[in-house]
């Protein structure tokens, strides 16, 4: 029977299924970070088990550390005891871990990809919802909570219940200036953050299979915000082409015996998904987020939406909250929204694409005296030596940006850096939730191309036109 | 894990969607390497009207009057109504964990998000969906002294008024929270079987197991 890409993925590591659907799954690999493991670990020693395979783990600290001074350590008490909280449990447990100052560190889902530890074909988990990023190199990755880590820990495996397909169709080429991250904002905006509940979303079409792998990552990445825990994409030349060489990637003979493997990791052509979406490329413009959820998303030509148009009164009042919220009126166009400060990074756009990308915007031009703050933080120790390499980083100094030292920074605010009540933000991270970037801080969602531009114009701006 | 059977309480009305894992528990609360203490902080920046911090001591920070919770009305509940989507966003089970130590056992919605919907089952909070028909119905029905009973083992809803609404649960979660089963120690029942997939793997595979390693410290 013909299969779907997660049909494959998924029945390779069945290891047994109940009458009632549920389905013991084996778990190939496994990311931890210092946030969402302590509990589990503790689990582990209090009812005296161990892990079942340390090796299929790797820890790396990303949430809590500080993007500069970092010599100087973790200032804050409670932060720097999670992050040698995990340090600790990693050398009792066994489990290889990156150390706070090992030129490897980084944001979890850029340091897997980047060692090879992510590799087509497997199920790879993380105590994090945006594990989907890893579904771009066709691997089946999603995000769980920590008691399932303690038991993937445990047992290397979960207990799970198949979604069912979805597959979201991006026909023909996007123009000039649009990037991963407007394609997955515009799909968010079509199918909404509940569009993908229960679905594994394979992205597809065209438009797709022209993004580089770190573009696909991107995509793959917000499948979460859909609703989607995981999202996938079709093994491809590209995704061969990315692996190889890379640290953990298998060598030699095996290497062939594993791209022949891999070559198979794509939907059959006749295989049916219960949902199909599509989406034309070419009319996919610059997104902005304008609203407290990422669906709520207009292309940068249109103007803040007006509530009183939406019939759904669920929908009308979760609209007036967010304007409220994000101190806009209907009706304004986005081009008119000015900013307070601008990021790039997170594991969303923090690779050395994105980074290039936003350096060209930049190049030869001075960030606006309004923004208080322009700051681009690198996915990882590897990205960030990378694009010092090429120059970036002069690039960005010499505009009026700071660079800073890897980690997840103020996509979520856990560290020091974060927003100001009422401060308004142009980042290129994945939620633009109430306090999420920091308590009344107000987030729109844009590619780093878009908040590059942002941040030169002191508001929004279409790129294509910069 | 802790067993579930039945809880007959106030219902707290929470009438929007969408709301995300961050608003049920914020980001700076994350830094705790415990399981226990989230309560206070639930819901922090609805809940309260300053800006809340990992040390503050809850009772004597300003409530914001207007959130249900604060509502003396609403001070019991352990059954919480609320919209579509709900626990969207990061697979944080601080989450459940706040509400779970608050004192909610239950959550009834149209919807769950999938990451959040698992981790309730894991601390002994059980979601219940509804159609968004029903849920609408009992928006309109809820206020003071409006109490629900929620029997997992019939699989029912008892209102004020007698009547019952019935809701579905997968057979295994049931078993697993009427018990408050060990999920691990269920699963390593199973380890001859995952060694025997281990096994058949590495011929298929072999390249998923030993090979290349890291360099760590």
């Amino acid at each position: 029977m013909a299969k779907t890409l997660y049909d494959k993925i998924w029945d390779a590591h069945v290891i047994r299924t109940e009458e009632d659907g549920s389905s013991l799954l084996y778990i190939d690999r496994q990311l931890i970070h210092e946030v969402t493991s302590p509990q589990a670990f503790e689990g582990l020693r209090l009812a005296g088990r161990k892990p079942w395979r340390p090796e299929a783990n790797l820890a790396v600290a990303d949430h809590n550390v500080p993007t500069r001074d970092r010599a100087k350590g973790i200032a804050d008490p409670i932060s720097r005891l999670q992050v040698e909280t995990l340090e600790k449990n990693c050398r009792e447990f066994g489990i290889p871990v990156f150390s706070m100052s090992d030129r490897r560190q980084g944001i979890v889902h850029v340091v897997g990809p980047e060692e090879g530890f992510t590799l087509p074909g497997i199920t790879l988990v993380c105590g994090d919802s945006h594990t989907s990023t890893h579904g771009a190199l066709g691997a089946l990755a999603f995000g769980i909570g920590t008691s399932e880590v303690e038991h993937v820990l445990a047992t290397q495996t979960l207990w799970m219940k198949k979604a069912r397909n979805m597959q979201v169709r991006v026909e023909g080429r996007v123009g000039p200036g649009v990037t991963a991250k407007d394609i997955v904002l515009a799909i968010i905006g079509e199918i909404g953050t509940a569009g993908g509940t229960g679905y594994t979303i394979e992205f597809a079409g065209e438009a797709i299979a022209a993004l580089s792998v770190e573009g696909r990552m991107t995509v793959c990445n917000m499948a979460i915000e859909a609703g989607a825990r995981a999202g996938l994409i079709a093994v491809d030349d590209a995704t061969i082409e990315y692996l190889q060489g890379r640290p953990l990637v298998p060598k030699g003979e095996l290497w062939d015996r594993a791209v022949t493997a891999w070559r198979e990791l794509h939907s059959d052509p006749d295989a049916v998904f219960d949902k199909v979406v599509t989406l034309d490329a070419a009319a996919i413009e610059p997104q902005v987020t304008w609203g407290t959820s990422p669906e709520m998303v207009v292309p940068v030509s249109a103007r803040v939406p007006d509530p009183a148009q939406e019939k759904d009164p669920t929908k009308r009042k979760g609209m007036e909250r967010a304007l409220e919220y994000m101190g806009l009126t209907p009706g304004t166009p986005i081009e008119d929204i000015r900013l307070d400060k601008v990021f790039i990074g997170s594991c969303t756009n923090s690779r050395i694409e994105d980074l290039r990308a936003a350096a060209a915007v930049v190049k030869g031009r001075k960030v606006a005296d309004s923004i208080k703050l322009a700051m681009v933080v690198p996915g990882s120790g590897l990205v960030k030596e990378q694009a010092e390499a090429e120059g970036l980083d002069r690039i960005f100094k010499e505009a009026g940006f700071e660079w800073r030292d890897p980690g997840c920074s103020m996509c979520l605010a856990m560290n020091a850096d974060r927003l100001e009540p009422g401060e308004r933000c142009a980042s290129t991270s994945n939620r633009n939730f109430e306090g999420r970037q920091g308590y009344g801080g107000r987030t729109h969602l844009v590619s780093p191309a878009m908040a590059a531009a942002a941040a030169i114009a002191g508001r929004f701006v279409d790129v294509r036109k910069f | 894990m802790l067993a579930f059977d039945r809880v007959k309480s106030q219902v707290i009305p929470l009438d929007r969607a969408n709301v995300d894992t961050d608003a049920i528990i914020p980001k700076q609360f994350l830094k705790s390497i415990r399981r226990t203490g989230f309560g206070p902080f639930l819901f922090d920046e609805w809940r309260y009207l300053d800006r809340g911090e990992p040390d503050m001591d809850c009772s004597r920070r300003p409530k914001n009057p207007d959130f249900v919770l604060n509502k003396p009305e609403y001070a019991h509940g352990q059954i919480l109504l609320t919209r579509e989507n709900f626990g969207c966003g990061s697979s944080r089970e601080h989450a459940p964990w706040a509400l779970a130590d608050y004192g909610i056992r239950v959550i009834i919605a149209p919807s769950f998000a999938d990451i959040f919907y698992n981790n309730c089952f894991k601390n002994g909070i059980l979601p219940i969906v509804l159609d968004a028909d029903t849920v609408d119905q009992l928006f309109r029905e809820v206020g003071p002294g409006y109490e629900l009973e929620v029997v997992l083992e019939t699989q029912t809803i008892v209102k004020p008024d007698g009547s019952v609404i019935g809701f579905d649960i997968d057979p295994s979660r049931k078993e697993r929270l009427l018990k408050g089963l060990d999920d691990i120690a269920l699963t390593l029942a199973f380890a001859d079987d995952i060694r025997a997939y281990e096994a058949r793997r590495r011929e298929e595979a072999p390249w998923l197991f030993g090979g290349e390693q890291l360099d760590w410290i």
